[in-house]
């Protein structure tokens, strides 16, 4: 399955994947419209360092922790997609105490945020890997080849 | 084709149904629930009580998740007894259950000290079910004063939940402190500073000597009167039905980390399992929904003939009042790295070239990175500890484990 994945050497750390990401989470057509003047909250983040950057977001995990420890079952995985339910988020934080990755983070109404791939907006797909100037997020299948289904490992029968 | 009983109807059994699946597709799953409703996320009623969810949103998985498991469950039943030699569990109702492979996910009840005069007290409730909150709903009205007893993790949840809908709300404790069991005195002062200035009122270092319908003596010789009391001080796990059939138990049903019990076929999950603690190197419950989850998954797993073991299970608790959230994990014990303003504090304690613990309070942003350093053991020595400490980010780790972590799948 394809996943978000970051090529560190390339990361110019120039945050137009934060935008791009908020972008095509607002529901709106106009980027100015939906970003300008106001605080964003993308569901992905820059990490800097000395001399190194690179973008952070979910990573799907096989095993997902957050949605072991969601205390509100708000968050699933489905056809390998780590999804959370924002309507039932209470804003506990236990997602954000778990994720080994550190991709989770509030949104605007408090309710958490976290990648889902662009899979359910108008893009359909990474907008932060469509926009990156330097292809340092890429949007690729990197599955071992030997690895079941991505569901499979996942409490996903439901 | 095997026959699978699981005992209780919480997260831990959710986990249970789900492990079991995802190795075995077709034996039959029978689920035995005391309370009369499908799961739910038991530490979501203090956030009903507080409108922030409600009945539909609070369920922990859809209403056909049962079917789609092919689970049959039976509301409102309790188990009497298990048969250890003979592999059936007995129903109160007397019915007997035959299994090929049990999980005894049962839970904890609250523990209520024998207080003085407490039958007195006509409005008195706990805080563990989703009855227990409906009663409580019922008996609150806004010129109610409120009496909690027991300011850790469930009074005070119980607490900030009603406090919007009474007149006041009065939390005591035995302890000095508040959160007790995670917070030092440093830190327990900050979140009680914290809680007072959104309107709880405290009576810590003191307990109640005796009830006289609606008022508390205390020890101390203080008096408080209130409308309605609720009961906190605290819970102890449901091991009755493992140790009446034979098997061993100490503080929870012993188990170790596949979730096997001392009893043939027998398997134990959740707030009711005294499981392996990577933290203390020993045997704990650890009565935490992602654990009850981990170890209902595993013991599901192991009950089908999978094979998963939970080795890296520790304390860790992520809980949040009117808006500052405190977070912790592992053990406090070892180096002591701090930074502290006004409104937060960060303590981690590293150990043997290890991150022990921490504790998080205001400032929690990307905690699981620490989560995980102490799950995973990983050596300080291998990371640039200078940067983590002051930030949990994973710059702080080195280029092979960050491409690990984000060039390749996990």
């Amino acid at each position: 399955m394809k996943r978000v994945y970051v090529n560190e050497e390339w990361c110019l750390g120039c945050h137009l994947c934060e935008f791009n990401c908020a972008f095509a989470n607002s529901g709106l057509s106009d980027m100015v419209l939906a970003l300008k003047g106001k605080p964003i909250y993308p569901r992905i983040h820059v990490e800097e360092g000395d001399k190194i950057a690179y973008a952070v977001s979910c990573r799907h995990c096989e095993d997902p922790m957050c949605v072991k420890s969601c205390i509100a079952g708000a968050i699933t995985k489905e056809n390998g997609v780590v999804r959370i339910d924002s309507d039932k988020c209470v804003g506990c934080y236990t997602c954000i105490l778990v994720c080994p990755y550190g991709a989770l983070a509030p949104g605007e109404t408090g309710a958490m945020q976290k990648c889902e791939l662009c899979l359910q907006n108008s893009f359909g797909a990474p907008a932060c890997a469509a926009g990156c100037p330097n292809k340092a997020i890429v949007y690729e299948d990197r599955s071992p080849k030997t690895s079941p289904v991505d569901d499979a490992a996942g409490p996903a029968c439901y | 084709m095997d026959q699978y009983v699981v005992i209780g109807n919480g997260v831990a059994t959710v986990g249970c149904i789900e492990g079991i699946r995802s190795v075995d597709k077709e034996s039959p799953i029978t689920v035995v629930s005391g309370e009369n409703h499908k799961v739910y996320g038991r530490p979501l009623i203090s956030y009903y009580l507080q409108g922030k969810t409600d009945l539909e949103k609070m369920k922990y998985r859809p209403d056909d998740f049962y079917d789609k498991n092919g689970v049959k469950l039976l509301l409102g039943q309790k188990a009497a007894s298990i048969n250890a030699s003979g592999k059936k569990v007995t129903l109160e109702a007397g019915t007997e259950l035959p299994y090929t492979k049990l999980c005894v996910a049962t839970g904890s009840s609250p523990f209520v000290p024998p207080f003085e005069n407490l039958e007195s007290v006509k409005e008195k409730y706990s805080f563990m079910t989703l009855d227990d909150t409906l009663a409580l709903e019922k008996a609150l009205f806004p010129e109610a004063k409120v009496l909690v007893v027991g300011a850790g993790l469930i009074g005070l949840k119980c607490a900030e939940g009603i406090i919007d809908r009474v007149a006041s709300v009065t939390i005591c404790d035995l302890a000095d402190r508040v959160l007790s069991s995670i917070l030092d005195t440093e830190c327990a002062a900050l979140m009680q500073r914290h809680l007072e200035k959104n309107g709880m009122s405290f009576l810590l270092g003191d307990s109640v000597a005796r009830f006289e319908a609606n008022k508390a003596f205390m020890k101390s010789g203080a008096e408080v009167d209130f409308d309605v009391l609720v009961l906190a001080v605290g819970v102890r796990a449901n091991i009755g039905l493992v140790k009446d059939a034979g098997g061993e138990t100490d503080r929870g049903i012993v188990v170790d980390d596949d979730m096997s019990t001392t009893l043939p076929d027998v398997y134990s999950a959740g707030d009711c399992a005294q499981g392996p603690d990577l933290s203390i190197g020993a045997k704990r419950v650890l009565a935490i929904l992602p654990n009850a989850y981990m170890q209902g998954h595993t013991a599901g797993v192991n009950m089908a003939g999978g094979e998963e073991s939970l080795k890296n299970a520790i304390p860790m608790n992520s809980i949040g009042f009117f808006g500052l959230h405190a977070m912790t994990a592992g053990s406090y014990e070892g180096e002591l790295y701090e930074e502290k303003t006004e409104d937060s504090i960060k303590r981690l304690f590293t150990k043997d070239d290890v991150l022990k613990g921490y504790i998080l309070i205001g400032r929690n942003e990307r905690a699981g990175i620490y989560t995980s350093m102490i799950r995973e053991k990983t050596p300080i020595s291998s990371v640039n500890f200078d940067i983590l400490k002051k930030a949990a980010t994973t710059v702080g780790f080195d280029a092979a484990a960050r491409k690990k972590k984000f060039a390749s799948q996990v």
